[in-house]
């Protein structure tokens, strides 16, 4: 169908609306980043003329600097590597028990009403309220701290992805099942396909959660991190190292955020 | 042989529960479709029409009564059974091609020539071979509900059950897709689910009039008619056969 609107010759008007859009396309990019930059800029300028105290409030060029120092003498790496590591298995964790637990909640109605108020008060309690209850338990290491991003993140996805294999059509199911389908089926055919959209959307949020649980977590317990590093340069201090810290995690935390939306097109692109 | 009814219910009686109480939705329901008959329920709406479609599919079991096909009870899903609704319930994430060959895929895992071959022809017919690959969300009402019928007839049914198929279309589509689901399913047993007086007795052989919840069979009328729909609707004695049964079912309506 696309081959054939391709082929057609584009009209005048088409070609005008192609090329307004561009034009619109390239002013939002090109915004973007004079936001970004008009922002370093004013910071950079009320530093170097006195306006805030750069030693408590840093400058875009001592962060830029601190970053050149961290990554000279190598001290960054084992930081970043240590926070990486941990978010990605934090992640791994909790999307893949709250996939599995809301399948097995799925799977039995019964198990869903009977677990029902633990759920609500999970979701609603503030996860970060049992951080010494994990590190009493778990030991102060990494251990506890993605034990945090676990309960973080877990329970968001378990309750988002159950509610979209709820929402899908009672009828559709009763569809298949008139086919002859197993519930194994009913789950792989219509239930988990149907609730692709919102499980991906689930993933979304999983990534925000999990980078705060290992940022809590490395406040609370750790000896090396990204968030190590930022308490660390609160302490001492060093506001400098503060900045560069966050802004690393900006940009992993984009770049992670970025690898699940690659992730959500490729899966939701062979629909219509 | 020709004696024996394709489907049959008999003194089937079926109720719901829930909180609210018990609903009595069938009551002493007795039903005989014979092989290649296209058989109307024609009854108000909440009578428990859908309820006898989901016994004969075998989603539901009657708690007295028996619902048998040739003679032995249904107990589960029964292999041949065509099952249709009122909404076309495509499935977004699959092309039409796949949404059509979905009863087969859940049996088997990949399909014999012979089965991809009749999808095709199928298709063909319902003048979709061009949307094969289109995703239900590019089609029209008519043409979805057209892609449904299809998956229906794939896996070759030894009957149809058609519940409310129409009645999401407009007045229009609705009139040219009931034409073309009676041609298509010519000869095949068929149990139509309708509130629509002129939809029953343009499409059906024999007419079964409900009653108000809990349904019992209160009238059947035979219809002598020939042809497609539209053309059925055009004929004179369309009207007579319309008058007569809608005074019957007005009888139970208040
Ligand atoms: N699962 C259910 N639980 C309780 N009551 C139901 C259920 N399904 C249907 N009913 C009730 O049974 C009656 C008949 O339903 P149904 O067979 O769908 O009627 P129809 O298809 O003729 O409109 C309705 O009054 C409906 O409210
Ligand atoms: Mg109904």
């Amino acid at each position: 169908m696309s081959n054939r609107e391709e082929n057609r010759l584009e009209s005048p008007a088409q070609a005008r609306y192609r090329r307004l859009r561009r034009r619109r396309e390239r002013w939002i990019q090109l915004s973007r980043c004079g936001i970004l930059l008009a922002f370093l800029l004013l910071w950079e300028g009320l530093a170097r003329f006195g306006v805030i105290d750069a030693f408590l409030l840093s400058s875009p060029t001592r962060m830029a600097q601190t970053l050149v120092e961290l990554t000279r003498s190598g001290e960054i790496w084992p930081h970043l590597w240590t926070t990486l590591s941990e978010t990605l298995l934090g992640f791994a964790l909790g999307a893949g028990l709250g996939i599995l637990l809301a399948i097995a909640l799925w799977w039995s109605p019964l198990l869903t009403r009977i677990l029902d108020p633990y759920l609500v008060v999970l979701n609603a309690l503030p996860k970060i309220a049992l951080g010494p209850v994990l590190i009493v338990w778990i030991g102060a290491g990494m251990p506890a701290i993605i034990a945090m991003s676990l309960l973080i993140s877990g329970i968001v996805m378990l309750v988002t992805v159950l509610n979209g294999f709820l929402a899908v059509e009672m009828e559709k199911r009763t569809l298949l099942r008139a086919f002859g389908a197993s519930k194994l089926q009913e789950f792989t055919m219509v239930v988990f396909p149907g609730a692709l959209v919102s499980t991906v959307s689930a993933l979304k949020l999983c990534v925000g959660m999990t980078w705060v649980g290992v940022i809590v977590g490395e406040f609370l317990v750790s000896r090396a991190g990204l968030g190590y590093l930022i308490v660390y340069g609160g302490q001492v201090f060093q506001l400098d190292l503060v900045m560069a810290g966050t802004a690393v995690l900006c940009l992993l935390a984009a770049l992670m955020y970025l690898g699940v939306a690659h992730l959500e097109k490729r899966l939701l692109a062979r629909r219509g | 042989m020709t004696d024996q009814p394709l489907l049959a219910f008999d003194h089937v009686s079926m109720c719901y529960h829930d909180d609210s109480g018990e609903t009595e939705v069938l009551s002493d329901f007795s039903l005989r479709l014979m092989p290649g008959e296209f058989v109307a329920l024609l009854g108000p709406s909440g009578c428990g029409k859908s309820t006898a479609l989901s016994l004969a599919a075998g989603l539901l079991r009657p708690d007295s009564g028996r619902v048998t096909l040739r003679g032995q009870e249904i107990l589960r899903p029964p292999q041949h059974c065509g099952y249709m609704l009122q909404r076309d319930h495509l499935f977004p994430w699959l092309t039409v091609r796949q949404n059509a060959a979905l009863g087969l895929r859940v049996r088997q895992k990949r399909l014999s020539a012979r089965q991809k071959a009749h999808i095709e022809e199928l298709l063909a017919a319902c003048n979709l071979t061009e949307f094969a690959d289109a995703y239900p969300a590019q089609l029209s009402g008519g043409m979805r509900q057209r892609a449904a019928l299809v998956r229906t007839l794939s896996v070759e049914p030894d009957f149809v059950l058609l519940d409310e198929p129409f009645s999401a279309l407009d007045a229009q589509t609705r009139l040219r897709l009931s034409d073309e689901v009676r041609q298509q399913l010519r000869g095949c047993a068929t149990l139509l689910v309708t509130h629509d007086v002129s939809e029953a007795i343009s499409m059906a052989d024999r007419v079964v009039v409900l009653t108000r919840r809990p349904a019992r069979i209160c009238a059947e009328h035979a219809i002598d008619l020939p042809g497609l729909p539209l053309e059925r609707r055009r004929d004179p004695r369309f009207r007579e056969e319309f008058d007569r049964i809608w005074k019957e079912l007005d009888v139970h309506e208040q």
